[in-house]
């Protein structure tokens, strides 16, 4: 009984981490199909900016409550420079170019995003574990679970909400399901698709960076943090259908839950389950679950 | 006409290039070129490759100005100054052999002090013998280094990792001398998976009572471990062993704390030392730390050690921390081999094959006590090791630990000639603790 809780709530909290470091990497490419192999970096920076605004925050006495909203601004602020930076500066000279040639550019721009924090913020390592461990937790028999893990659940589980109401109930979002759909004919009916471009790719950015963020006091921000993140939120994304939200989530929760099933009861398959279950769901859908069927034009 | 003006300019061609050859060691011999490979990026470079390159860098300067204590208090190595040629770690092992082979037959360097893991040292010691390069390996911990091969220009002169797990678990059944289980958690490569079996070998003879409960692997760089936290709790295991380092190990800590592991199970961690400088009070109370031999917190005074630490301290604003030791150790070591062939040579320049025959089972003082290339044929050192117990020091502001305990190299490791496993499945004959 208390393992099989221990797998819907690891599960979950893990799927809540992968589903907000997967949502902005699959929106970018819904909307601009761009394959952002930067991704990472977003996530990377993020959780540097995150954990020097907590290191700062916390050198007083300050209230905890304080650093969530830090974490949330911190990753706003560093997701719209970043964001813009990276989307005028580089990628809108590419747009409409081979898909895979904007893969290699946004790969290029990882490898020197890396330098960038090296540069910025040393080779040493970052912590800033106080909003974790001051949420405090509660038991559950031997099972001990944490008030922040539940709160990431809810951020994502918010964020989900959010963005299913924002592209199903607003106009916005009506547009950027145009714009998905067909970009060319949206632009005829009077859409400016460059700026919902870089309105999607800043938001993209931000979603990664909010991503680290709250992740950073739960881990050492360390140089390559972003390697491991893209490689899990690519995963996810191939199981959901590149570009789908609610194939990210859904993508996520089979992925979390596999993992978490997998280090309970059969931790010799952990390090193989995630990709075995990708591997099973392209075998049947080979562009993942949630891929709608695409009309080829003529 | 024409073919005597070939043979001239052959004939001189041949003088040229014989001038040219003939003048190029005597260059050669003002310096010694050492490269230094350790992780200058990447996870590995903050815990680990960072602090031994700080620590070439001073102890190379102390070196060439003769300013470290005695003996090794004469100027350079061989008398010659040392110069580094210093290369990153970071990357795939192929990668990596490129890169050595780029460091000997490009750069020309005299002597390789380097790598920090094991799956370098591994791919890196054939190459060395292919290339006749002396070759000190600094912290990588395999013991199959030496074990699976007969190898004349490799040497590491810190111990191998089995002396890690070993003292670990004579440090358990010291404290816990009724543990009825025990749980591991390592990383999914060859350092995690090695640093398991040579505990639970150990663990065999010295709590035979305790029951292994839960094993865990997850991939190098998780770094969220909430599953294995939850699995860990659930199994209700007396100590959880870890051999996580770097970034993995202060995720671990961070999250095992917060949900209140760490607090109800005891950890030994093998790779301790690495991280309480930086964590401080972040490392919790109660964990039971090693860190591959006596240094920083576990070292005692010496001339050496008096003279590493606050130099470090002053330099780099930062406590050195084991792997920084490892480095000062396998320079001390090539200075003793190379300074003790000199003079054996008669005070002239040696030949690798007379510096080879120095290292060979020589003993010398570290600043972290006595090192003996007892193993491997004298290739592989011996040293002692601590293990201790996190305590956060409030007053002064940084990590300490108590009931620290020390073992002798022969209570920790094989005897020469007896490979590592076959000593832990014979239940450790021999060992002197």
């Amino acid at each position: 009984m208390l393992i099989t809780l221990a797998i819907l709530l690891d599960g979950i909290v893990f799927a809540s981490y992968l589903f907000l470091v997967s949502i902005g990497l699959t929106l970018i490419f819904g909307v601009m199909k761009i394959l952002n192999a930067a991704h990472g970096s977003f996530y990377a920076f993020g959780a540097y900016c995150s954990a020097s605004a907590l290191g700062l925050y916390f050198t007083a006495d300050r209230p905890v409550f304080g650093a969530y909203v830090l974490m949330l601004l911190s990753a706003i602020a560093i997701g719209v420079v970043v964001g813009l930076i990276l989307e005028r500066g580089l990628l809108r000279p590419f747009q409409g170019r081979d898909e895979v040639l904007i893969v290699l550019v946004t790969y290029a721009v990882s490898l020197m995003f890396e330098d960038i924090i090296t540069l910025i913020w040393g080779t040493g390592s970052l912590s800033a574990y106080q909003p974790f461990v001051q949420a405090g937790n509660f038991s559950i028999g031997l099972l001990t679970v944490s008030y922040y893990d539940l709160g990431l659940v809810a951020l994502a589980f918010s964020i989900a909400l959010v963005g299913w109401w924002i592209l199903r109930r607003t106009r916005w979002g009506h547009i950027l399901t145009a714009v998905i759909h067909d970009r060319e004919m949206a632009s005829s009916f009077g859409v400016n698709v460059t700026k919902v471009f870089t309105w999607t790719f800043v938001l993209g950015s931000i979603l990664g960076a909010l991503g680290g963020a709250v992740m950073a006091p739960k881990i050492s921000v360390t140089l390559g943090i972003g390697v491991e993140v893209i490689v899990l939120a690519f995963a996810v994304v191939a199981i959901g259908g590149l570009g789908s939200v609610e194939g990210a989530l859904i993508g996520a929760l089979i992925v979390g839950l596999a993992r978490a099933a997998s280090v309970q009861l059969f931790p010799e398959v952990e390090l193989f389950v995630i990709y075995g279950v990708m591997a099973l769901v392209l075998a049947f859908r080979p562009y993942g679950l949630f891929t709608r069927a695409q009309a080829r034009k003529i | 006409m024409v073919r005597n003006l070939l043979a001239a300019t052959t004939v001189a061609g041949v003088a040229l290039g014989t001038t040219l050859a003939t003048t190029a060691p005597a260059l050669a011999q003002d310096k010694y070129k050492i490269g230094i490979i350790t992780f200058l990026t990447g996870p590995g470079a903050p815990p680990f490759g960072i602090p031994a390159r700080n620590s070439a860098e001073m102890v190379a300067e102390a070196i060439n100005k003769g300013a470290l204590p005695a003996p090794y208090n004469t100027k350079g190595i061989g008398g010659r100054e040392i110069e580094l040629v210093i290369v990153d770690e970071n990357g795939p092992t192929a990668e990596k052999v490129t890169d050595y082979r780029n460091l000997v037959q490009r750069d020309k360097v005299d002597f390789v002090v380097g790598y920090i893991s094991s799956g370098n040292c591994l791919a890196v010691a054939p190459v060395a013998e292919e290339l006749k390069k002396i070759t000190l390996f600094f912290d990588c911990g395999t013991p199959r280094t030496f074990e699976d091969a007969d190898l004349k220009y490799v040497f590491r002169v810190t111990p191998h990792a089995l002396m890690d797990n070993v003292a670990a678990a004579r440090y358990v059944a010291d404290k816990f001398p009724k543990l009825e289980s025990f749980a591991g958690l390592n990383q999914n490569y060859a350092w995690g998976q090695d640093s398991w079996r040579d505990f639970v070998g150990a663990m065999k003879t010295l709590s035979p009572a305790a029951k292994v409960t839960k094993e865990l692997f997850p991939k190098l760089m998780a770094g969220e471990f909430g599953s294995e936290i939850s699995a860990l709790s659930i199994s209700g295991a007396g100590v959880v062993h870890s051999s996580h380092w770097g970034g993995d190990l202060e995720s671990l800590i961070f999250q095992a704390s917060a949900r209140g592991l760490t607090a109800k199970t005891p950890f030994v961690i093998t790779t301790g030392e690495s991280a309480i400088y930086r964590l401080k009070e972040k490392m919790p109370d109660g964990m039971m730390i090693g860190g591959r031999g006596a240094h920083g917190i576990f070292s005692q005074a010496n001339p050496l050690n008096n003279w590493f630490q606050p130099a470090f301290r002053t330099r780099f604003k930062d406590e050195p921390n084991y792997p920084s030791y490892h480095m000062f150790q396998s320079l001390l070591g090539l200075k003793t081999g190379v300074d003790k062939a000199m003079a054996a040579a008669g005070g002239k320049a040696p030949t690798d094959d007379q510096v080879i025959a120095a290292m060979e089972g020589m003993e010398f003082d570290t600043a972290s006590g006595k090192i003996r290339m007892a193993l491997g044929k004298g290739h592989q050192g011996i040293g002692e090791i601590a293990y201790g117990t996190t305590k956060f020091d409030k007053e002064k502001g940084q990590a300490s630990v108590v009931d620290m305990k020390r073992y002798g190299a022969e209570c920790v490791n094989p005897p020469p000639g007896v490979k590592s496993l076959d000593w832990l499945e014979k239940g450790m004959p021999g060992a002197k603790c």
